[in-house]
């Protein structure tokens, strides 16, 4: 059983919860950006969690399916034709041999997550099946897929669950501003107390610069403090002796422009991180589109950790529905 | 004559902070310098020896470690605690020292590959558009010429640092007193472009380019064999496919054109093996006298089978 695809879409990779363990030697966890959305669309096909699925970027993939298909969209509002024919979002579709799926303009969210049953077939590598561009490794030949590109489905392991449609207010809110919250740390001492203010209390825009391994925002930059810098860190005032790199973590090079990293990221390098981006909210990151006006806000470990239960909890109601 | 170094092991007290919810950051030192990154070695080596439950990721860099962990499974209190043991441990250790390796690279200095490149990112990318890295790196260092750079380079060993920002890309750090370290700025804008395997150099680090991709270190040359190989087809890569573990010991070895083509066949058959030692690296006598230490070192690859 296969997916048989005509249009790739714009950036459409196979992903599944990560491939841990390797950051040591460079290589990214990956992924899924958005978890609870691709877990949403494996829990409708009764698939287990960690199984792939195909993440779509913006523009989705057209594809036929060639024996009887079982599959679930999540995440970003998307239109998704059977044979020209919409149909509703959140659900489980049946569908026959030589259906064809295609999907409309994107109406919020960046991101959305196909999952079929049985899971995207591809070989598991170091422990994954996500895809890792850089490395050729995982995934479609460590790739992105490409028309013609013919998309292995493996046997369905579990019974299909009663639900066929997330309720709504399991949902998450698309567009509209959003709010982060982050842990102060890592370099933060190298800002200025009033470029520590800006980063928390000013506005921040999404640019159109965010992908896979991080999200750049605008506005009105952060102050770094003046020092005589420590051999081999490099000149300016946001370079460190390059260090590993915390997955969510902000980095300002030159001062302007905050980058958040992300699932991607490499795993290191020069530029000072002054914070990170709590667990509990990459996958809005993940969701946040470019324009989107955000707020970066300073919370205590103790909520960080309250937000990561709450999330759990949240997670675990979706699979026990 | 024997050329004594200035600096001395020291054992500085490490800063310990957090990366969000899942990251234990412990901060060395803020310079580069071996000891730091001794420390972060040992550290992170003693804490793979502990294999804790709810330890994921135990990443030393430069001269500082990274530490990824499960909250739910390991509380960031009680892994901070077991860390600063190990560091504790280390700190009042009587010797210094890691078992490791000497690993030869032939490099081809020079080579058209890396030079293409160089001339395709000048204006707006460069400090000096008018020359070459190389040209641009003997003129920053005060050094004759890019003749006596590429000497520099390639007659002391380095230290693999750190491995990462991509897959299995290795930082290195020359074995030599810091008055005698080559240091060159990053380019000033990065470029999008660098030949895979080439050598590069920023700040005081030397690295090998993994993979083709992104890039800001001045470019001097190109390896002449694979460090990564996803498909794990050359034997040196049958247990694992990246090269270079922190700690590994550096050796670069000029190559000519024909030399580079050899070893390209050679990786295209499949025979390829570095040349490699066994070797125990003690920091004491590093940082005491580096030219003295740096011959044993490199007598010991000289012993290697090839």
């Amino acid at each position: 059983m296969a997916l048989r695809t005509e249009q790739p879409g714009l950036l459409t990779t196979v992903q599944d919860q990560g491939r841990i363990g390797y950051y040591n030697v460079g290589i990214p966890q990956g992924g899924a950006m958005d978890q609870e959305s691709a877990q949403t669309a494996n829990k409708l096909v009764g698939n287990t969690a960690a199984e792939a699925v195909l993440e779509c970027t913006y523009m989705g993939p057209a594809f036929t399916v060639d024996a009887p298909t079982t599959i679930a969209v999540a995440g970003a509002q998307v239109p998704v034709l059977v044979n020209g024919q919409e149909q509703p979002p959140w659900t489980r579709l049946e569908l026959a041999e030589g259906d064809a799926v295609t999907f409309g303009v994107l109406r919020g969210g960046a991101r959305f997550y196909l999952a079929v049953r049985g899971g995207v077939d591809v070989p598991e590598v170091l422990g994954s099946r996500s895809t890792y561009a850089i490395g050729r490794l995982g995934g479609m030949g460590g790739r992105k897929l490409e028309a013609g590109d013919v998309v292995p489905v493996g046997c369905p392991t579990g019974e299909l669950p009663a639900v066929t449609e997330l309720p709504e207010s399991l949902r998450p809110a698309l567009g509209g501003a959003q709010e982060l919250r982050i842990v102060w740390g890592l370099y933060d001492h190298l800002l200025t107390e009033e470029g520590r203010r800006r980063l928390v209390e000013e506005e921040w825009r999404l640019t159109p610069v965010a992908d896979r391994m991080g999200l750049r925002y605008e506005g009105p930059g952060v102050e770094w403090i003046q020092r005589e810098q420590p051999f081999g860190a490099g000149s300016d005032p946001s370079n460190i002796v390059d260090a590993g790199y915390a997955v969510g973590s902000i980095q300002v090079p030159g001062g302007t422009q905050p980058i958040v990293l992300h699932r991607d990221a490499v795993s290191g390098g020069g530029y000072a991180m002054v914070g990170t981006v709590i667990s509990a909210d990459m996958d809005l990151l993940a969701r946040a589109t470019p324009g989107t006006v955000t707020r970066f806000r300073a919370v205590p470990m103790e909520e960080a950790l309250r937000a990561r239960r709450e999330r759990a909890a949240r997670l675990q109601e979706i699979w026990a529905l | 004559m024997t050329e004594q170094s200035t600096e001395i092991l020291y054992l500085p007290n490490a800063r310990y902070t957090w990366g969000g919810d899942e990251f234990l950051f412990v901060e060395f030192d803020e310079a580069m310098n071996l000891t730091a990154n001794y420390l972060a070695t040992t550290v992170a080596h003693g804490l793979e020896q502990l294999d804790l439950p709810g330890v994921v990721d135990v990443c030393p860099a430069n001269a500082s470690l990274l530490v990824r962990f499960d909250p739910d499974v390991l509380g960031g209190e009680e892994l901070r605690r077991r860390v600063q043991e190990l560091e504790a441990q280390a700190r009042t250790a009587t010797q210094h020292t890691v078992e490791t390796r000497i690993v030869e690279v032939p490099v081809w200095y020079q080579d058209p590959y890396t030079a293409e490149v160089v001339q395709r990112f000048r204006e707006g990318y460069h400090q000096d558009p008018s020359g070459t890295d190389l040209d641009y790196a003997a003129k920053v260092n005060g050094l004759e010429d890019a003749a006596e750079f590429i000497r520099r380079h390639h007659e002391s060993p380095w230290l693999v640092s750190m491995v990462g920002f991509v897959a299995g890309l290795p930082f290195m750090y020359q074995l030599v007193p810091r008055a005698r370290q080559l240091e060159v700025p990053k380019y000033l804008s990065p470029r999008t472009d660098t030949p895979p395997l080439t050598v590069g150099h920023g700040g005081c680090f030397a690295c090998i380019y993994s993979v083709r991709g992104a890039g800001g270190y001045q470019m001097f040359g190109v390896a002449a064999a694979p460090i990564y190989d996803p498909g794990q087809e050359l034997p040196d890569f049958e247990d694992f496919l990246i090269l270079f573990r922190p700690g590994d010991i550096v050796k670069f070895r000029p190559v000519d054109e024909a030399e580079y083509r050899a070893v390209q066949e050679q990786v295209e058959a499949g025979t390829w093996r570095y040349k490699q030692a066994p070797v125990t690296f003690d920091v004491e006598a590093a940082l005491a006298d580096p030219a003295t230490y740096n011959r044993t070192l490199l007598e010991a690859l000289d012993g290697a089978e090839n």
